[in-house]
């Protein structure tokens, strides 16, 4: 009998799933297309950042302009990303916990980054902060350079990169409700105490999961920064721009050399957000979305 | 610590959820806010909690005016019906939050504050399992350790929001002997809010029943059964049958016939009679309500008929003997023992 109730249920398949022939060729489909334009791509970044050898390679990162471009994006992603943060939990916190007029636009103008190409968002601050604009030239008449300096690429990369945040928190503080804050403040917590006793402690996992992402994307924009930095070498290129500079002039292994450190930035932040998703999934509101 | 409320009215977006409500709850007693749902039962606990604030009206705690206080000033202990315990802290990290967050000046030392929660753990028959989280506990387990959470700042009032709404049948009925223990014990002026009246008819002292963001009633378990004061509450405490009837000559008639049953006062014209399925009794040759058998089932130790009285379709049950013979199409003809006349 027990025997007989394991040979069914080994054979019994659920009735939404297909036959083993179609799954094999679904998944195997599935594996060639990652093979061809994730896995290959990749693989030749490596391949060519060390075609010249080792020496080469790390000759080209030690390279002065290289080393600056390394620098900078460092620097834009250490201050865009706190600033990222701060917004993001803000305006979650504003979304997730109140009601008030506008909370629909508010959503929405939070997506917009998303929705609109990067190289606009450049323009919108060449806009902004040029020659020809109001506030450039007010602001060059008290030492402060906007544009074609770290500035205009901190705000450009600010506004590409700041759905990430906000995004992954929205949806998990408004599922998590307003129960434990209430629990808290009828305990006599007072705000302060029930933000960081509490609320973060309930979003800390969703929080650096948006941090991930925003990282990586920081580091790595290069529209929005290449039309606001003016792409000064040694002075305003980021490891992006420095990227493309180099192929265009030919330099295929220092190119890819700089370019492998961006390939390893995204295997890193993949390994870690998959690490959050298996680890922590329940705590993540919007596992895989982006 | 006694409670009073007086003439609060409390809109959401000018819609109203309480209509001038007011109520004194005594100091020591259990009482429970029973309706509905969307009777306003839980804005009015809310609204002593300091959750939500009146759109008019006040709340007194003694003879404080506790209206303008915020809910960290009212030292109340808050249950929520889904635990809100705080997933990250373990048990005892939970039962200890409302001691470690006073100000260094009145907060005790943490040693006294883990003796204090231990304690407390124990009152709540959970030791040994402060080490553990939340998700690692049974629904019942939760909401004790929620209440030891919420007795441990010593709360002047215990409010406590459907407790036992997310609990299984079995564990809720142990839970609500458990609860008339504690309160017992520890003589904490506790408002509950429940939409089961099994549970409040049970658990507390007195019952204040609310109806549409009203009050329909006040008064202890046997008052609310026994004597309803409105149709509502006649209809929603226990179960209940209802008959139009004409008052005519001191007497109740339905469908041109005298149904034997007295008039309370001279008014005339038309009424409804409530009365309940269990107070019935059987007559033969007398002037009685008479009706045919719709259906007929056992429930328990009892048997629940329905039957059609007249020609309107108007419909009542009444509670028979179990191995009373009535069956479909038999003629039954009863007249209530107890009633009341709205």
């Amino acid at each position: 009998m027990a025997t007989k109730i394991r040979h069914l249920h080994r054979h019994h398949t659920s009735p939404v799933s297909e036959s083993r022939t179609v799954q094999v060729i679904a998944i195997f489909l599935c594996l060639l297309f990652m093979a061809l334009f994730l896995i290959l791509p990749l693989w030749s970044v490596f391949i060519e950042a060390f075609a010249k050898g080792v020496g080469a390679y790390f000759s080209a990162l030690v390279n002065k302009d290289a080393q600056s471009a390394i620098r900078l994006t460092l620097l834009v992603a250490a201050v865009a990303v706190p600033l990222n943060v701060v917004f993001g939990v803000c305006a979650s916190w504003a979304i997730a916990k109140f009601e008030f007029k506008g909370k629909a636009f508010l959503i929405t103008l939070i997506d917009l980054p998303f929705s609109v190409s990067p190289v606009i968002s450049g323009m919108v601050y060449v806009l902004l902060f040029g020659a020809g604009s109001f506030l450039g030239p007010w602001l060059k008449s008290y030492g402060i350079e906007v544009l074609f300096a770290l500035p205009g690429i901190i705000l450009a990369t600010i506004f590409v990169t700041f759905p990430f945040v906000a995004r992954e928190l929205i949806p998990l503080m408004q599922d998590q409700g307003t129960g434990d804050e209430e629990a808290a403040l009828s305990l006599g917590a007072n705000g302060w105490q029930t933000f960081w006793r509490v609320t973060v402690p309930n979003i800390r996992w969703g929080l650096l999961y948006g941090v991930l992402l925003c990282n990586a994307r920081a580091m790595g924009e290069f529209g929005a920064v290449a039309v606001v930095s003016g792409k000064i070498r040694g002075k305003t290129t980021t490891i992006p721009l420095q990227v493309e500079i180099l192929y265009n002039e030919y330099n295929g292994a220092a190119a890819f050399a700089l370019a492998s450190l961006l390939a390893m930035l995204a295997l890193l932040t993949l390994v870690l957000k998959s690490f959050l998703e298996w680890r922590f999934g329940d705590e993540l509101a919007a596992t895989g979305r982006h | 610590m006694q409670v009073r409320i007086a003439n609060v009215r409390k809109e959401f977006d000018r819609f109203p959820a309480l209509h001038d409500v007011s109520l004194d709850i005594h100091s020591g007693e259990l009482i429970a806010l029973l309706g509905p749902s969307g009777s306003g039962k839980t804005t009015l606990l809310r609204l002593i909690a300091g959750l939500e604030t009146p759109t008019d009206g006040k709340v007194f705690f003694g003879d404080i005016d506790a209206s303008e206080k915020t809910v960290q000033e009212r030292n109340i202990g808050f249950v929520f019906q889904h635990y809100a315990l705080f997933r990250h802290m373990t048990i005892l990290e939970n039962v200890s939050f409302g001691l470690s967050v006073r100000p260094r000046a009145t907060r005790p030392p943490s040693g006294e504050i883990r003796g204090r929660a231990m304690e407390l753990l124990d009152l709540v028959q959970l030791s040994g399992l402060e080490k553990r989280y939340p998700n690692q506990l049974s629904g019942g387990q939760r909401q004790r350790v929620a209440l030891a959470r919420a007795l441990a700042i010593e709360p002047g009032v215990l409010l406590l929001d459907e407790p036992f709404g997310a609990l299984d049948a079995q564990v809720r009925r142990e839970l609500r002997k458990w609860l008339r223990e504690m309160h017992d014990r520890t003589g904490h002026t506790t408002v509950f809010v429940t939409h089961d009246q099994e549970e409040a008819l049970e658990l507390a002292d007195r019952l204040c029943v609310m109806s549409q963001g009203k009050i329909e009633q006040v008064g202890s378990p046997d008052t609310v059964y026994d004597n309803p004061t409105s149709p509502f509450v006649f209809g929603f405490i226990g179960e209940s049958s209802e008959l139009p009837v004409t008052v005519e000559n001191g007497e109740l008639w339905s469908g041109g016939r005298a149904i034997g049953v007295p008039a309370p006062d001279s008014k005339t014209g038309e009424a409804r009679l409530f009365f309940r399925p269990h107070d019935v009794e059987l007559v033969e040759h007398e002037a009685s309500l008479a009706g045919v058998v719709t259906s007929s089932r056992r429930v328990g130790g009892t048997r629940r008929v329905e039957l059609e009285i007249g020609g309107d379709g108007h419909k009542v049950e009444i509670d028979l003997p179990f191995d009373h013979p009535a069956g479909e199409k038999t003629r039954l003809a009863f007249r209530p023992k107890r009633w009341r006349l709205f």
